[in-house]
């Protein structure tokens, strides 16, 4: 069982933990970042949702000093971040990518040198390890080299590293990318249990279902800038109610089946040729459902399935860009190296 | 129950523990990857048999046998050597994400190549220690008196710093650790070969009988053998300057070396890992 303590953001001179302003960063003639700001309230989640590519790990390298933008400004816990790094540093906390724990040394090894980097002295910094090894079902492997750990306690590890000076904000980027669902979910059941306990956590990623589970706020980025950000049911409000929708038998009737759940529904339907279904957000309630299952019949058109679903957060991400967030239907895999 | 954390404005930095906890890591890396020893193991062990038992017979030393002529020439080009092993180590750090995880960490400037220095100051020790064995075995002794024994032996371990900052320039500028691979073969290697290393440079033509006599590898292998009492190569009646003072030539190369590869690998470094 999880026990973690926390600080809290006491020290926090700002209403906001986490403040991104402006923030613009190119790499030659490409733009990574184009003026993106957004605010994250001390002792919340805050989502950072987009594909791949659209500027998540670019905005949080800036705000954990990895990186300079090229214009704007950031303040993490109060503290200017290209001012004084240093000081930033301090009470940051950083979960990369990649897990970058190191596989030559054992866990315990890992976290008390990060510990000792942080200046708590050794003695504080192995106990420390050895308290979050505990917390983090790593005990049994503290002492195991961490290249015969998997995927999963990898992550969990790294997750743990970033938490050993007991930092007032934490980034994670892409915590569960990645791993298999198994691991995922445990992983989840960590994180629920650091943001039960107050932290402020800017978390990027890909999966629609993890901002939804984890983030009070989502901030939806594409292709380097902000296009849309509120909390889940807000977003959900903006794709515009229930949807109705059709999958059908044969791809071939795609086009048919469009124009009568636009004119049912009374609005634009999006198509998706891959799960041959279309689409429409609808006022009518179940009214629709049946009205559409008639029409449907009345011209002969088969369906494998008909009905209203609230919308989900790829409806969402569909309705603003056009495009759906291709990389949240493949398939996890396990990382092992 | 929770362990007490220092609150961040408790915390005491201290440089020289961060450069220690660093050193500590690298040198963690060698015990737990010894294959990456090798090059400053088993390779010089190799040269030393192959040179003192296959090659040396058919190389003629003015007074004194070859193999005692052999070991200044190991131990320079062993010592030359172990830039590899700082410059992979480096490349390394940076495509695993390392450098990113200690670059979050509230660390001062110069604490990862600091520690990545001293490891490696560490770690060549090892090989000195071995060859001085593998010497003693194939019939290597020290003639010399005690003074200049132990000035052999301090002027390897400045030449081992200053190729820690070759190594740390060459892992700041290359990508990958292959590209390190690449540039070793390409380039070290014939260095440590193009000099007074295995054979005596008057049997060099024109050329590179002049850049071996004033190629710094040189210059370390004629100081060790004068510093140890083993034989030296032959210069002629005018020997080159490098070669009539060899010590005096090869401390100038370690400062110059150090001095002039020390800054630019740390802003080589700098520039590489930010962004």
């Amino acid at each position: 069982m999880l026990r973690l303590m926390w600080h809290g953001a006491s020290m926090t001179t700002s209403a906001y933990a986490i403040e991104a302003v402006g923030l613009v960063k190119r790499f030659g003639d490409k733009t990574a970042l184009g003026g993106v700001s957004f605010e994250v309230p001390a002792g919340t989640v805050c989502g950072l949702l987009g594909p791949n590519g659209a500027g998540k790990t670019t905005a949080v390298r800036i705000l954990t000093t990895l990186s300079r933008p090229d214009a704007g400004s950031a303040r993490v816990a109060g503290i200017d971040v290209l001012a004084a790094p240093g000081e930033a540093r301090k009470v940051l906390g950083l979960a990369a990518q990649d897990a970058t724990v190191d596989a030559l040394l054992t866990g315990r090894e890992n976290l008390t040198m990060i510990g000792e980097l942080h200046h708590l002295g050794r003695r504080v910094a192995k106990a420390r390890a050895d308290e979050l090894l505990e917390q983090f079902s790593l005990a049994d492997a503290g002492r195991r080299l961490v290249k015969t750990y998997s995927g999963g306690m990898r992550r969990r590890l790294d997750l743990a590293a970033t938490l050993v000076a007991r930092p007032e904000v934490l980034f994670l980027d892409e915590p569960t990318t990645g791993l298999d669902p198994r691991a995922r979910n445990e992983l989840w059941d960590v994180l629920e249990t650091l943001v039960d306990e107050g932290a402020t956590i800017l978390l990027t990623t890909q999966y629609l279902e993890e901002a939804d589970r984890l983030a009070d706020d989502i901030v939806v980025v594409d292709h380097g800038s902000v296009i849309a950000r509120g909390d889940a049911r807000s977003l959900k409000r903006q794709v515009g109610g229930a949807q109705l929708f059709a999958t059908v038998v044969d791809p071939e009737r795609l086009d048919d089946v469009r124009a009568h759940v636009g004119r049912v529904a009374g609005a634009e339907p999006t198509v998706d040729p891959e799960s041959r279904t279309v689409q429409a957000p609808t006022e009518e309630g179940p009214r629709a459902v049946s009205a559409l299952a008639d029409v449907l019949a009345d011209e002969g058109v088969e369906v494998d399935d008909i009905g209203l679903r609230q919308p989900t957060l790829d409806d969402v991400f569909l309705t603003l860009t056009g495009t759906a967030i291709a990389a949240a239907d493949e398939e996890p895999v396990e990382v092992t190296r | 129950m929770s362990i007490a954390v220092p609150a961040p404005a408790e915390r005491r930095a201290n440089p020289f523990t961060d450069v220690w906890v660093i050193a500590r890591r690298g040198l963690l890396h060698m015990r737990r990857h010894p294959e990456a020893l090798a090059d400053v193991t088993l390779q010089p062990v190799m040269f030393t048999l192959l040179f003192a038992y296959v090659f040396g017979g058919a190389i003629q030393v003015a007074d004194g046998g070859y193999r005692e002529f052999l070991m200044g020439g190991i131990f320079a080009q062993t010592i030359v050597f172990g830039a590899f092993g700082v410059a992979i180590t480096l490349a390394h750090d940076r495509t695993n994400g390392a450098i990113d995880r200690f670059r979050s960490l509230p660390l001062g400037n110069g604490a990862v190549l600091g520690g990545h220095a001293v490891a490696s100051l560490l770690r060549s020790v090892l090989p000195i220690i071995l060859m001085s064995i593998c010497g003693l075995i194939v019939g290597w002794r020290i003639n010399s008196g005690v003074v200049d024994a132990v000035h052999a032996y301090v002027l390897m371990l400045g030449l081992s710093f200053a190729v820690v900052w070759i190594g740390v320039l060459m892992g700041s500028l290359l990508p990958t650790p292959e590209a390190v691979q690449g540039v070793a073969f390409t380039v070290i290697f014939p260095v440590t070969f193009i000099a007074s290393t295995f054979v005596p440079v008057s049997t060099l033509p024109g050329v590179l009988k002049t850049i071996a006599e004033w190629n710094p590898v040189s210059s370390v292998a004629e100081s060790l053998r004068e510093l140890f009492g083993n034989p030296r190569g032959d210069f002629g009646p005018n020997p080159p300057w490098p070669m009539e003072h060899p010590v005096a030539y090869s401390w100038i190369w370690i400062v110059a070396i150090v001095l002039v590869c020390a800054p630019i690998a740390i802003r080589a470094y700098r520039k590489t890992t930010s962004d």
